[in-house]
């Protein structure tokens, strides 16, 4: 079965199956797919940066979420607990962010082992310090579209909700947050495309993705323009289909709403 | 008729109302010792790590790179502002080859990662030596410092392009039909009536941009150029000393803030006659 799954998804390969773009445009130099062409290495490149936006996304909403929830809290020491984070993560550039975690993670790791009397050099999983930076950089910001959008639901659905003798947790599931994504999904969306973005400064911790991938490329072939514009492309493409996709989201998420 | 006789002896202060302790205080509680625990621990990494011949060492580097930083981000803002003017009217023009142009260059400049088009520009452009130098242009892309700034110039004005065009279409067309109505020329209606309006709109979404960009200048370190990032690189790299990373991220948010209160500051005095 499983056998069967690959071989569909190999045939479906965008970038380098029977039908895909690296094999009908690449031919035997250097996009092809084979030995002697960067195609299938790019095409690798392509799936980090995917999987790693993908991976990515729940965590920073989940946190997102919940600093939303704490940030309009009534405690006062809640609020402000959660402003720090805000503020911090808001104002670092990504690039430090991801310094920060990549190295900080390593020494924080080092000095428990060494607290427990294991002397050992570690070094982290790029892939894991990536996601846990963009994570943190997506929540700080996605918690202030969240929050906007908690905002702009009247008090009344809450009242609603108690008056029909429903769980607060129920009521925010049922009621708030169907209309909570509705309101949410510009400003996401938005986040989603910056975090597409960011992704690429995950090639610098030494993560393979599009950027890392085609820098290697670039450096061998020597072909250092074509490969960037393909770079730059791939991104674009990613860009595209991502506003695509967004687009049936939002129309999936209206379709409740009468027509006008 | 009745009267009391006597005074009501004097009864104990009411009991002091206790909050219980709920889960958001448990909640706020835990976090504020994890920051607090994180701002121990900080403190601690940097007076412990604390060695004077470093400070001397690095210390007027990191200036030299501040300094660095906000030059870069200075320069591009304001070439980007004068080249996203052209942009922005270009978008909104009723000429349709001059709108796609105008939208595609938006659409990829705010598409693709800023490191990708840093790249492109520094080495990609850089692998055209021969013909660069034939045409005279060598010593510039040579540069990095050079080839940052252009990028960051293009990204900015990109995203300066539509903030532009979405203040301009913010204000009502009534505006420009009162200015034809009392026989003021076009462009004088759009300097003196349009603009003024539209800068207020557009004043906190180019507070946000200047933000990001200098959060995005951070990558030119990347190309070797020595800005802020540039120098922390450079001393991690020479003394393996996390807190390096530490006095980096002090002062991005020490310059985020400023400019962040710098731009309350400004709001608020330029959008005083709006106040009810």
């Amino acid at each position: 079965m499983s056998g069967l799954f690959s071989a569909i998804a190999t045939a479906l390969d965008p970038l380098c199956g029977p039908v895909g773009i690296f094999t009908l445009l690449g031919g035997g130099g250097m996009l092809s797919c084979g030995a002697n062409g960067w195609g299938d290495e790019i095409a690798f490149g392509v799936k980090v940066t995917i999987t790693l936006a993908l991976a990515t996304l729940p965590i920073g909403l989940l946190l997102g979420f919940l600093i939303a929830l704490a940030a309009q809290s009534e405690d006062k020491l809640l609020r402000a607990a959660v402003g720090i984070y805000t503020t911090i993560f808001r104002g670092l550039p990504e690039l430090l962010t991801l310094f920060i975690v990549y190295y900080g993670l390593q020494l924080l790791i080092q000095a428990l082992l060494a607290w427990l009397g294991i002397e050992q050099r570690i070094e982290i999983n790029a892939f894991l310090a990536g996601m846990i930076a963009l994570a943190v950089v997506f929540s700080s910001y996605s918690s202030e579209v969240l929050l906007s959008a908690f905002r702009a639901i009247p008090k009344g659905q809450y009242e609603a909700g108690d008056a029909l003798g429903m769980r607060r947790s129920r009521t925010m599931l049922l009621v708030v947050l169907p209309q909570l994504i509705r309101i949410a999904l510009p400003g996401l969306g938005n986040l989603w495309m910056i975090l597409l973005k960011d992704t690429s400064y995950v090639s610098i911790i030494g993560l393979s993705d599009i950027v890392r991938q085609t820098s290697v490329a670039a450096r061998v072939s020597k072909e250092a323009f074509f490969f960037y514009f393909l770079a730059c492309l791939l991104y674009l493409a990613l860009a595209v289909l991502s506003s695509v996709g967004l687009g049936f989201i939002e129309r999936w998420s209206r379709r409740g709403e009468a027509r006008r | 008729m009745s009267y009391a006789r006597e005074l009501i002896a004097p009864r104990p202060a009411p009991v002091e109302y206790q909050k219980p302790l709920t889960g958001s205080r448990v909640a706020a509680l835990f976090i504020l010792a994890i920051w607090g625990l994180l701002g121990i621990a900080i403190v601690w990494l940097i007076v412990s790590g604390w060695d004077v011949a470093k400070f001397e060492r690095y210390g007027p580097r990191y200036l030299s790179g501040l300094w660095t930083t906000i030059s870069l981000v200075g320069i591009s803002v304001i070439l980007g502002a004068v080249l996203s003017l052209p942009l922005a009217f270009a978008r909104m023009s009723t000429n349709r080859v001059v709108g796609a142009i105008a939208y595609s260059y938006v659409y990829v400049f705010r598409g693709t990662p800023l490191l990708a088009q840093l790249f492109l520009i520094y080495y990609g452009l850089g692998s055209f030596r021969p013909e660069l130098q034939s045409v005279g242009l060598w010593w510039f892309f040579r540069e990095a410092w050079y080839c940052g700034l252009l990028s960051l110039t293009l990204n900015t004005a990109a995203y300066q392009a539509e903030i532009l065009r979405g203040a301009i279409e913010s204000v009502p067309r009534g505006q420009l039909e009162g200015a034809a109505a009392l026989g003021i020329p076009k462009s004088v209606a759009l300097r003196k009536i349009v603009l003024p309006q539209a800068l207020i709109v557009a004043l906190r979404p180019y507070g946000n941009e200047i933000i990001l960009l200098i959060k995005g200048s951070a990558v030119v370190a990347i190309v070797t150029v020595y800005d802020l990032m540039g120098e922390t690189r450079y001393a991690f790299s020479r003394t393996f000393d996390y807190q390096t990373y530490l006095w980096a991220a002090i002062f991005y948010l020490a310059i985020v803030e400023t400019l962040r209160q710098v731009w309350n500051l400004l709001e608020t005095r330029l959008t005083r006659h709006l106040k009810r």
